[in-house]
C-alpha cells in the first residue's frame, strides 16, 4: 500500500488537495491527507528518497501533464475562507483581485487565438493535428532540460529554450504524420495515432530520467509543466498577449493565402503558391498556440479550444472571415465564462470548465445555428417537403380536371367549378388518404382550394392558376428531356418528379423559349398574370 | 510525356503541340488519362519523363499565362466562402502576398460573374449553387486570371442547358480574342460543334488535329475501342519492375 | 553502479564487447518482478492489438486515441457508485472491489459506445468531417470526468491520476489472492482470450463491414450494430489495459502493431496474428530495454544515478521502434528493399544497354570483335553512372554474357548475343507497335522502346510479333532480329 500512497502524492502533486490514491489495480485506499497547498518540489524529493523501488514506479504521470491543474485558478481565487455565493460573484465580476485579472486576460486570450487558428486547422480537415502536436512536445522539453542542464547546470528550465525543444519536437511530430501518410502503406488516422503515443511515450521515459538527473532541480521543471500550480501569472499572460498578437497578426495578413489553401490545395499549387511551406506555417502556428495553451489548461483540452470553436463558428455563417471572427469569439467566450465559472466554485477546474463551456456553445450553434444549425435545417426540409406536397396536389388536381374536361386546356371557370373527390385524388399518386388530407388541409389554409362537402374540394381561384403554371413547368420539363436528354419516355415522369421541385428559374427561361416553338399538347397560360408568362 | 501513378503509366508518350488561338478537345473512354495529362502539364502530378512548354517557354516560366479549372467534384463545396470570394481566387497571384482582397479587385470578380451569368449570385455560398452554377464559379475563376491558355478538366459535366451555352459563349470569346483553350470533353456529339481542334486520347494519343480532319468514324473507334491490352500488359511490367 | 560505470577506451572492440557485456550484467538482475511486469504488459498488449488492428484497418486509428480518454467518467462514475452502494450499506467493504471491477466494464463500455454513437451523431446532424467531431466529443467527455471526479464521495476524493493512469510496475505487484500470478495477467489474459474468440467467430462480418459496410448491410450483416460492438470491445479492453499500463501505451498498443503488421503483410490473417506477435515483442523488448538502455547511455553521459526510465514508455518506443524497423526492411514494402531493387534494376538496365550496344555496333559493322572498351561504354552511355556501368560490366563478364580481350575491348559471348538479340528484337517490335498506335513522329520512338524494352519478356514479344503480323523491319527500316529457337 504505500507504493501506492507514494504514487498519489507523485502524482497528486499537481495541486491535488486531499486525493486518497485510487491504486492501479483498483483498490481504494483509506487514508484522507490532510495537506494544505504545498510546494510540490519537496513532494517529489522526498518520495524518491523514501523509497527505492521508486525509481521503477516513477514512471512520468501522464495524467497531470494531460489534464492541466485542475483547480489551479481555483487554488488563487478561493484561497480565503470562502464568502457566500453571491459576493464571491460580485468579486469575481468586478474584477478586484489582481490574479483574477490576470487569469481572465490569459485564458481568453489563449481562447481567442486558439479559435482562429483551429479555423484554418479545420478547414484543413486536420482537427486531430492538435492532439499530436501537444502529445509529441513531450520529449521535447524533457531533451532541452537535459541539453541546457547538461551545457551549463542549474539552467535546465530557462523556458524559451524550453518552448524552443517543445516547438521542434512538436513540429517534428506533425511532419511525420505527413511523412508517414505520404510515404508509407499507413494512412493518416493511423500515423497519427502512433506519433502521438510514440513520442508521448518517449518523453515519459525521458521524463523519469529527468527527476533523476542530480541537483537539476527537475521537479520544479515538472511542476512547470503542469501548468504552473500556483495558477497563471502576469508574465504568462504577457507571453499569451505576445503569442496572440503575432498569431492574430499573421492570420491576418495571410488570410487570403491560407483560405486558398485550405478550400482548394491543387489550385493553389496550379497558381504557384507554396502550398508545403503554407501548411508547415499553419501547422506551426497550431503548434505555437498548443505548447503556449497547455501550461494553462492542459493538452487534452488545448485541443478541445482549437476545435469546438471553429466547429461552433461554422454553424452561424458561411463566411470563412466571419467564422474565423466568431470561432475567436466562441473560443473567447468559453474561455471568459469558464473561467469565472470556475472561480465561483470550489473544486471546479478551471482547464475542464472551459472545455465544457465550449461544449455548451458548440451544443447551443449545432441546434440554433442560423446558417446549418439543425433547426433551421429541419424547418427548412420541412417548408420543401410542404412544397413538393403542394406542388404534387396541384398537378395532380390539373391533371384530373383535364381529364374530365375534353377540351385539352381547361379554362380558369372549369378548372374552379370542377369538383375534385378524395378518392379520385388517391388513385393519381401513390399516397395514402391521411397525408393527402394533411396536404389539402394545408391547400385550403393557403387559400389554393376550398372544401365543398364531405370529401370533395374544389380549386380556388390562385389555386387555379398556380396549378395550371405547375403543369405548365413540369410538361416543359418533360418535354425538355425527351428532347434532349435521350432519356427513354417511359422514364421521363419519374425525373420530371424530381427535377421540377429544384428546378432553378434561369432554366425555366430557358425551357419557355423552347415552348414559343411548341405548341402541342402544353397547356398555354391563360393570361399575363400567370407565374409562367410574367417574366 | 508519360505520367505514371504508382508507377503504372497512365499516359504513354504523349506528344502533342497545341495549335495557339484555337478550342481544342481532348476526347477519350473513362481512364484514358485525361484529366492525368492536364494535371502533368499543370505540375500537379509528377511526369516519368517529358517536358510541358507553354507559349515557347517552359511551364514554370509561363506560370501566370495559364489558368486552370479543375473538376467541380475537386474541392469540398461546405467551405464557407462566397462565389465571388472563389472567384477572387483567381486574383490572389496578382493582389500578391499579405494585401488583402480590395474593392477594385472584389469589381473584377463581380465583372467575371456576370461574364458567366452569375452576377446575382456573386453573395450566395458555394454550397447554396447548382452543380452548372458551381462550374461557372470555376470558369469566372479562370477568366478573371485573364491567362492565354486555359486548361478545363471536364467543365461539361453534369451542367444544365443554360450553363453549357454559358460556357461555350465564353469559350468563343475566348477564342476571339486570341486566347487557346484544351478542354477534356465526354460529350461526343457536341465535340464537331464546340471545338475547332480535337485530340483523341486513350493512354495513348491516337489522333489529333482539326476536328474536320480528325474526328472521323475510324478514329473514334480506335480511341474507344478498348484499351490496348499490350499497353496494360507491359504498364504492368513496368509497375513490378521498378 | 560503479560497476556500469564509463571507462572511456580507444579500442573500439573492447567497447562493443563491454556494452555487451554491460547489457547482459545490467539483465542478470532480472527478478522475478520483471518476469511479471514483461508477462502483464505481453498479455496486455496482446489484447489491444486485435481490436486496435480492427480500428486501423477501419481507418479509425484516433478512436483509439478517443476512448482512452473518454473512458474517464465512465471510470469515475464506476468508482462513486461503488462508494456509494458501500455507503448505502448494500454491499460490504469486501464485496466492493468485485462490483467495482464490474462496473468499470459496464462504465467503460457504456461510454465507449456513447462517445461513437455521439460522434457519429454529431458529425451527421452538424455535417462536420469526422476528425473535427470526435475532437469535440472526446474533449467534452474527458472533460466531464475531470469535473466529476471532483465530486464529494464522503470527502474521500479520487486522484485522477491514478484512476486513469495506472503504472505498470506497480499493477505487476498485486498478485491474485492465494497464487502468485500477478492479477493483470489474469484480468488482461482474459480480455485477450474474449478478444480473441469474438474475432475468430465474427471475422468475415468483420471484415466485410470493414471493406464494404454498405455491400455488408446489403447482405443483412449489420454494419454499424458491428461498428458499435467493436467500439465496445475496444472500451472494455482499452479500460483493462490502462489500469495496468497506463494511457499512454494503450493507444501505442492499438495502433502501432496493427501498423507494423500491415508494414510486413498484405494479407489480412497474417496482419492480425503479427499485430499481437509484434505486441507481445514490443511489451518484453520495452522492459528489457528499460533496465538496460537509460542506464547504458546516461552513465557514459556522466549521470550514473539514473538506473530506469518507466516501462510504459519505453514499451511505446520500442513499438515505435519496431515500425521504423518495419519501415525500412519490409520485403515488400520496406524502403530498404525498394533501395536494392532499384539498384539492381539499374543494373540489369545497365547491363542489357551494354549488350545492345555491342550487338548493334556487330550488326552495323559486321565486325567481330568489336573495339569497345569500359571507358567507351561510360563515354556512350550518359545518364549512367561510370561506377554502375563497371559494375554492370563486372556482373555481365561473371555470368559469361561478354568477354573481355586482352586488349581491353569487349566482345559478346554467344550466350551474351542471344540475350542481346531478344533485347533489340524487344526494342524493335515495341518501336514497330507503338509506331502503328502512337501518334508519335519517328524520332520520338527509340525514347520509349529504350525504357521499356527490359520489361518486354517472350510472351510480350510473341503477342507483339502476331499483332503486328510478324514484321521483319522496325519503322527506321532496321530488321527485327528473328527469335531464336531454344
Amino acid at each position: 500500500m504505500s507504493v501506492a500512497l507514494i504514487l498519489g502524492l507523485l502524482l497528486g502533486a499537481g495541486g491535488v488537495q486531499n486525493a486518497i490514491p485510487f491504486v492501479p489495480n483498483l483498490r481504494l485506499g483509506t487514508h484522507a491527507l490532510e495537506t494544505p497547498f504545498r510546494e510540490p518540489e519537496e513532494t517529489v524529493v522526498s518520495v524518491v528518497k523514501l523509497e527505492k523501488r521508486s525509481s521503477q514506479t516513477g514512471a512520468f504521470p501522464s495524467g497531470v501533464w494531460e489534464q492541466g491543474s485542475p483547480g489551479s485558478i481555483h487554488s488563487v481565487l478561493a484561497q480565503k475562507p470562502t464568502p457566500p455565493l453571491l459576493s464571491r460573484l460580485w468579486r469575481v465580476l468586478s474584477l478586484r483581485d489582481y490574479n483574477t485579472r490576470v487569469v481572465l486576460l490569459g485564458t481568453t486570450m489563449l481562447g481567442i487565438t486558439a479559435g482562429i487558428v483551429g479555423t484554418f486547422m479545420l478547414l484543413r480537415k486536420r482537427a486531430l493535428v492538435g492532439d499530436v502536436v501537444g502529445h509529441s512536445a513531450l520529449p521535447g522539453i524533457a531533451i532541452a532540460f537535459l541539453v541546457m542542464e547538461g551545457l551549463s547546470p542549474g539552467t535546465g528550465k530557462w523556458l524559451p529554450g524550453l518552448l524552443a525543444g517543445a516547438f521542434a519536437f512538436g513540429l517534428a511530430g506533425a511532419v511525420s504524420v505527413m511523412l508517414i501518410d505520404k510515404y508509407s502503406r499507413i494512412k493518416a488516422d493511423a500515423a497519427m495515432a502512433m506519433t502521438l503515443s510514440v513520442f508521448y511515450g518517449l518523453g515519459a521515459a525521458l521524463f523519469t530520467i529527468v527527476q533523476k538527473v542530480p541537483g537539476g532541480n527537475a521537479a520544479g521543471l515538472k511542476t512547470y509543466l503542469n501548468g504552473k500550480t500556483a495558477s497563471l501569472i502576469a508574465d504568462d499572460v504577457w507571453l499569451f498577449v505576445g503569442v496572440a498578437a503575432v498569431v492574430l497578426t499573421l492570420t491576418m495578413l495571410l488570410m487570403k493565402e491560407l483560405t486558398i489553401l485550405c478550400f482548394d490545395d491543387q489550385f493553389a499549387a496550379a497558381e504557384g503558391w507554396p502550398v508545403f511551406w503554407l501548411d508547415t506555417l499553419l501547422i506551426g502556428l497550431v503548434v505555437t498556440v498548443t505548447i503556449i495553451g497547455m501550461q494553462s489548461v492542459g493538452l487534452i483540452l488545448v485541443v478541445a479550444t482549437l476545435i469546438i470553436p471553429p466547429a461552433s463558428a461554422r454553424f452561424w455563417t458561411d463566411d470563412i472571415r466571419r467564422m474565423t471572427l466568431g470561432a475567436g469569439l466562441v473560443g473567447g467566450m468559453s474561455s471568459f465564462f469558464g473561467t469565472i465559472i470556475s472561480a465561483l466554485f470550489p473544486r471546479m477546474a478551471a482547464g475542464a470548465v472551459i472545455v465544457l463551456t465550449g461544449a455548451f456553445l458548440f451544443a447551443l450553434s449545432l441546434l440554433f445555428g442560423t446558417k446549418r444549425g439543425v433547426v433551421i435545417h429541419w424547418w427548412q426540409q420541412r417548408k420543401l417537403r410542404q412544397d413538393v406536397g403542394r406542388v404534387d396536389l396541384l398537378r395532380a388536381s390539373f391533371e384530373l380536371i383535364e381529364y374530365a374536361v375534353s377540351d385539352p386546356t381547361p379554362t380558369s371557370e372549369e378548372m374552379v367549378a370542377h369538383e375534385i373527390p378524395l378518392g379520385d385524388l388517391i388513385s393519381m399518386r401513390a399516397w395514402d388518404a391521411a397525408s393527402l388530407r394533411r396536404l389539402i388541409g394545408t391547400a385550403v389554409r393557403d387559400d389554393l382550394m376550398r372544401p365543398t362537402s364531405g370529401d370533395v374540394w374544389r380549386l380556388t381561384e390562385s389555386g387555379a392558376e398556380e396549378a395550371r403554371r405547375i403543369a405548365r413547368n413540369h410538361r416543359l420539363w418533360e418535354m425538355y428531356l425527351m428532347q434532349y436528354a435521350h432519356i427513354a419516355p417511359s422514364h421521363v415522369d419519374r425525373d420530371a418528379d424530381l427535377i421540377e421541385h429544384v428546378l432553378d428559374p434561369e432554366l425555366i427561361a430557358e425551357l419557355e423559349h423552347q415552348l414559343d416553338h411548341m405548341e402541342d399538347n402544353v397547356p398555354v397560360s391563360s393570361h399575363a398574370t400567370s407565374g409562367s408568362s410574367s417574366d | 510525356m508519360t505520367v505514371a501513378y504508382h508507377r503504372r503509366p497512365v499516359i504513354w508518350d504523349i506528344d502533342y503541340d497545341a495549335p495557339a488561338g484555337e478550342l481544342i478537345a481532348i476526347v477519350g473512354p473513362n481512364g484514358a488519362g485525361k484529366s492525368t495529362l492536364i494535371k502533368a502539364a499543370l505540375d500537379l502530378v509528377p511526369k516519368v519523363s517529358g517536358e510541358v512548354h507553354v507559349f515557347g517557354q517552359p511551364y514554370e516560366e509561363q506560370r501566370s499565362r495559364v489558368a486552370y479549372v479543375p473538376q467541380r467534384t475537386s474541392v469540398d463545396w461546405d467551405f464557407p466562402v462566397s462565389a465571388q470570394d472563389v472567384v477572387a481566387m483567381g486574383l490572389y497571384g496578382k493582389i500578391g502576398w499579405f494585401w488583402p482582397v480590395s474593392r477594385k479587385w472584389r469589381k473584377e470578380a463581380r465583372e467575371a460573374l456576370d461574364r458567366v451569368g452569375l452576377a446575382d449570385f456573386a453573395r450566395r455560398q458555394i454550397s447554396q449553387l447548382s452543380g452548372g452554377q458551381q462550374q461557372r464559379v470555376f470558369l469566372a475563376r479562370a477568366l478573371v486570371q485573364q491567362a492565354d491558355l486555359y486548361l478545363m478538366d471536364e467543365p461539361f459535366a453534369g451542367v444544365d442547358a443554360a450553363t453549357e451555352r454559358a460556357i461555350l459563349q465564353v469559350l468563343r470569346d475566348l477564342r476571339s480574342t486570341g486566347k487557346t483553350a484544351l478542354v477534356v470533353h465526354h460529350d461526343l456529339q457536341t465535340v464537331a460543334d464546340y471545338f475547332d481542334h480535337v485530340l483523341l486520347l486513350n493512354m495513348r494519343l491516337v489522333a489529333s488535329g482539326p476536328t474536320t480532319e480528325v474526328f472521323t468514324e475510324e478514329n473514334l473507334r480506335r480511341t474507344y475501342g478498348g484499351r490496348l491490352a499490350l499497353l496494360d500488359q507491359v504498364g504492368t511490367r513496368l509497375a513490378e519492375g521498378q | 553502479m560503479q560497476r556500469v560505470g564509463a571507462r572511456p577506451t580507444d579500442d573500439v572492440c573492447q567497447t562493443k564487447s563491454i556494452m555487451i557485456h554491460e547489457f547482459f550484467q545490467l539483465l542478470s538482475g532480472w527478478s522475478s518482478l520483471d518476469t511479471a511486469i514483461a508477462g502483464s504488459a505481453a498479455l496486455t498488449a496482446m489484447s489491444c492489438a486485435l481490436p486496435g488492428a480492427w480500428l486501423v484497418l477501419r481507418k479509425h486509428s484516433m478512436m483509439g486515441d478517443a476512448l482512452s480518454h473518454s473512458a474517464l467518467p465512465g471510470v469515475v462514475m464506476a468508482f462513486l457508485f461503488a462508494v456509494s452502494m458501500k455507503q448505502a450499506g448494500w454491499i460490504s467493504e469486501a464485496q466492493k472491489d468485485a462490483f467495482l471491477q464490474v462496473f468499470l466494464f459496464v462504465g467503460a463500455v457504456v461510454v465507449g459506445v456513447g462517445t461513437a454513437w455521439l460522434t457519429e451523431w454529431v458529425q451527421r446532424l452538424g455535417r462536420l468531417d469526422s476528425g473535427a467531431s470526435l475532437g469535440v466529443v472526446f474533449t467534452a467527455v474527458f472533460a466531464l470526468g475531470l469535473l466529476l471526479i471532483r465530486l464529494d464521495v464522503d470527502d474521500v476524493h479520487i486522484d485522477v491520476d491514478c484512476v486513469l493512469f495506472g503504472i505498470i510496475e506497480t499493477a505487476a505487484l498485486q498478485t491474485v489472492p492465494g497464487t502468485s500470478i500477478p492479477e493483470p495477467v489474469l484480468v488482461n489474459g482474459a480480455i485477450f482470450l474474449i478478444n480473441l474468440l469474438l474475432m475468430v467467430l465474427f471475422y468475415k462480418e468483420l471484415k466485410l463491414a470493414a471493406f464494404d459496410p454498405g455491400l455488408a448491410t446489403s447482405l443483412g450483416i449489420p454494419a454499424r450494430g458491428i461498428h458499435y460492438g467493436l467500439m465496445a470491445v475496444t472500451a472494455m479492453t482499452v479500460v483493462a489495459a490502462f489500469t495496468t499500463v497506463g494511457s499512454i501505451l494503450v493507444i501505442g498498443l492499438l495502433i502501432i502493431p496493427a501498423a507494423t503488421a500491415l508494414m510486413l503483410s498484405e494479407r489480412l490473417k497474417v496482419v492480425l496474428a503479427l499485430s499481437v506477435g509484434v505486441a507481445a515483442l514490443s511489451a518484453v523488448l520495452g522492459h528489457v530495454l528499460t533496465l538496460t538502455l537509460p542506464r547504458m547511455i546516461f552513465s557514459r553521459l556522466g549521470y550514473p544515478t539514473i538506473e530506469d526510465a518507466g516501462t510504459a514508455g519505453m514499451m511505446s518506443v520500442t513499438a515505435g521502434m519496431l515500425f521504423l524497423a518495419a519501415l525500412f526492411l519490409s520485403p515488400r514494402h520496406g524502403v530498404i528493399s525498394k533501395l536494392i531493387h532499384r539498384l539492381r534494376l539499374g543494373q540489369k538496365i545497365a547491363g542489357d544497354d551494354i549488350l545492345g550496344l555491342l550487338f548493334r555496333f556487330e550488326e552495323q559493322t559486321a565486325i567481330r570483335p568489336t573495339d569497345i572498351t569500359v571507358p567507351d561504354l561510360v563515354a556512350k552511355q550518359n545518364g549512367i553512372s561510370p561506377w554502375l556501368m563497371s559494375l554492370s560490366v563486372r556482373r555481365l563478364l561473371r555470368g559469361d554474357y561478354v568477354s573481355r580481350q586482352t586488349t581491353g575491348e569487349l566482345i559478346l559471348t554467344e550466350r551474351g548475343r542471344e540475350s542481346a538479340k531478344s533485347l533489340v528484337r524487344a526494342h524493335r517490335l515495341w518501336e514497330a507497335y507503338m509506331a502503328k498506335h502512337f501518334e508519335l513522329p519517328d524520332d520520338h520512338l527509340h525514347e520509349t522502346a529504350h525504357r521499356v524494352e527490359h520489361f518486354i519478356d517472350d510472351d510480350i514479344q510473341n503477342r507483339l510479333q502476331t499483332e503486328l503480323e510478324s514484321p521483319e523491319m522496325d519503322p527506321h527500316g532496321k530488321s527485327i532480329p528473328e527469335k531464336t529457337e531454344p
